[in-house]
């Protein structure tokens, strides 16, 4: 039988705020445990939660950008459950009224027709604390509880189950990614936690419209270790089935190093969560007008922006598609098009050059040291014919070491490219004169020669010779 | 509406708690007679009544995202049965 897989993804989104959602404890990471905790976040009885307006506000954004409605008037809920991370036996989130309903995203698959992925959900909740096992000095058999995560705001997006196959739960999850990571709401470091993906797996035989026994597949925190996680798992409900097994509800935890998921015993009962309104924390209604000043401070999301990036720079899919994989990078970008002009030169230095650099040097965009200005310099170097294009990767190498102008560079290292003919011509005579036999056999036919000569040409001119004279005029001397 | 010892021991087993057999019988009585008094409310009839989450007509209490101090790694862990270092000593927990 053939089998087809049903797939719903929950993402929880780690706000970039500066404090907790309902305390003013900062939420800066990697500091001493416990040090970030005060009577709200430590579940100490008589504290109140008092929610952070930016949490709300961010939420708002992350709705309208993934085309959700807002809910006029959202509560929050308490989620009871025991678990030593979670400080007060329950998690304050929301249930029956969440702030954002009803979006969606379209993903777009290679070869085939883009496919709307419904969003149920994205609601505002608490993070739990942190549980360390182990190799701590002193902590024996036991383990530790660091509650500085504890408060912490998150967003969990819930998807439809839309998904039919790994790469599409994929391609739907960078989406989500870029899309927040864009707005600034997420930093969107996965191997930190900051969006972490839950997935929920099933098969049904295909033709069925009958979805099989879900299983919940946590702790997935890279986009391949998403696609390994469900690939495995689908495979898994297949050949339990086909060995005459059922499915069982379950959470099941993926290990990366095994590439398998196993079942979470301790999970079994927790899914009577008995879920009802926390008294502590009024209703939050959020108006009209609040919701469209959301929608102005909104920037131009990145699909948008690759859309401009195609019809008004006229660069090709694939280039925009790189250029607009973070929002530093689109601006660094749009920076360079503002101060030079020619988007294809701009684009193919920012994704050549620049982010060779990047890459070599482990810097982000942010700090790159040549700034659009100068890339711009740059280019304008080369247009003018001041140096020739293997030239500017010289000059680009010594702008990145030492922040320089290019001009200056140029300048001081004396990279003018030679454009005079008669110059050129006293250099192609020479190297003629020295390599007779070569000139011979060039006028023999072999006409491989004259990239000797080219090179011959580049090296004594130190590769400061325009490269369009010296061909010009090496043409016109080697055909004699 | 009709409270049964299993139900009473679904929640105790939620609850983390232990009870006796009287316990559970005796508990089953006193929830169900507590459920039956609120089933009265079915009586009215509430078409259009909003579910209440809450009892005052208070909504949007906020706070800006500002840092205030806090209480500091000593007084969060005053009231530990068992620490180490900084952290709160927990029984194994197993995954």
């Amino acid at each position: 039988m053939k089998y087809q897989p049903v797939i719903g993804l929950e993402v929880h989104v780690q706000l970039l705020t500066d404090t907790k959602i309902f305390c003013g404890c900062s939420t800066k990471f990697g500091s001493e445990p416990n040090s970030q905790t005060c009577p709200v976040c430590l579940g100490l009885p008589g504290a109140l939660p008092v929610l952070n307006k930016k949490v709300v506000e961010f939420a708002i954004k992350a709705g309208l950008s993934t085309n959700c409605s807002i809910t006029p008037r959202s509560i929050f809920a308490r989620k009871n459950y025991f678990y030593p991370d979670l400080p007060k036996g329950y998690q304050i989130s929301q249930f029956e009224e969440p702030i954002c309903q009803h979006g969606w995203l379209d993903i777009q698959l290679d070869g085939q027709e883009g496919k709307r992925i419904g969003i149920t959900r994205i609601h505002m909740e608490e993070d739990a604390g942190k549980l360390v096992h182990g190799d701590l000095t002193g902590l024996d058999d036991n383990s530790g509880v660091d509650l500085n995560r504890a408060c912490t705001p998150l967003l969990e997006v819930v998807s439809e189950p839309d998904l039919r196959s790994s790469d599409e739960a994929v391609s739907y999850l960078k989406q989500l990614h870029q899309i927040v990571t864009w707005l600034g709401l997420c930093d969107g470091n996965m191997e930190e936690g900051s969006f972490r993906c839950d997935a929920n797996v099933s098969v049904m035989p295909v033709g069925s419209d009958t979805f099989g026994t879900r299983a919940e597949i946590k702790n997935v925190n890279s986009f391949k270790f998403v696609k390994q996680a469900i690939e495995y798992e689908i495979q898994r409900q297949i050949d339990l089935i086909e060995d005459g097994g059922t499915v069982v509800q379950e959470t099941r935890l993926f290990d990366p190093n095994s590439g398998r998921t196993r079942s979470m015993r301790s999970k079994e009962e927790a899914h009577d969560y008995r879920y009802f309104p926390d008294p502590d924390l009024v209703p939050l209604v959020i108006c009209d007008e609040w919701v469209e000043r959301s929608r102005t401070e909104l920037p131009e999301l990145p699909e948008q922006c690759r859309k401009r990036f195609v019809s008004q720079l006229g660069l090709t899919e694939y280039d925009a598609e790189v250029l607009t994989a973070n929002r530093p990078l689109a601006e660094f970008f749009e920076a360079g098009v503002a101060a030079h002009g020619n988007a294809k030169a701009v684009a193919n230095w920012t994704m050549g050059e620049i982010t060779r650099s990047l890459n070599d040097s482990g810097t982000s965009i942010r700090e790159c040291p040549v700034t659009p200005q100068l890339l711009a310099e740059l280019l304008k170097l080369i247009d003018e014919g001041t140096i020739s294009g293997k030239i500017a990767k010289t000059v680009f190498d010594e702008m990145w070491r030492s922040g320089k102008a290019p001009q200056l560079i140029v300048e001081e290292q004396g990279l003018v490219q030679v454009s005079d003919g008669g110059a050129i011509e006293s250099i192609i005579d020479e190297i003629m004169a020295a390599n007779a036999g070569q000139v011979e056999e060039y006028r023999g036919g072999k006409e491989k020669v004259f990239g000797f000569f080219v090179g011959q040409v580049m090296k004594v001119s130190k590769g400061k010779a325009n490269p369009a004279v010296v061909n010009e005029l090496l043409l016109k001397k080697l055909k004699g | 509406m009709s409270i049964t010892v299993a139900d009473v021991e679904h929640v105790a087993r939620l609850a983390r708690l232990e009870l006796g057999a009287d316990e559970k019988k005796l508990f089953a009585g006193q929830m169900d007679a507590i459920l039956g008094y609120v089933e009265k409310l079915k009586e009215l009839n509430t078409d259009g009544v909003r579910p209440t989450s809450h009892a005052i007509p208070v909504e949007n209490a906020f706070r800006e995202d500002l840092v205030c101090p806090s209480i500091g790694v000593d007084k969060a862990l005053d009231n530990a049965p068992l620490k180490s270092g900084t952290y709160f000593s927990v029984p194994k927990v197993i995954e």
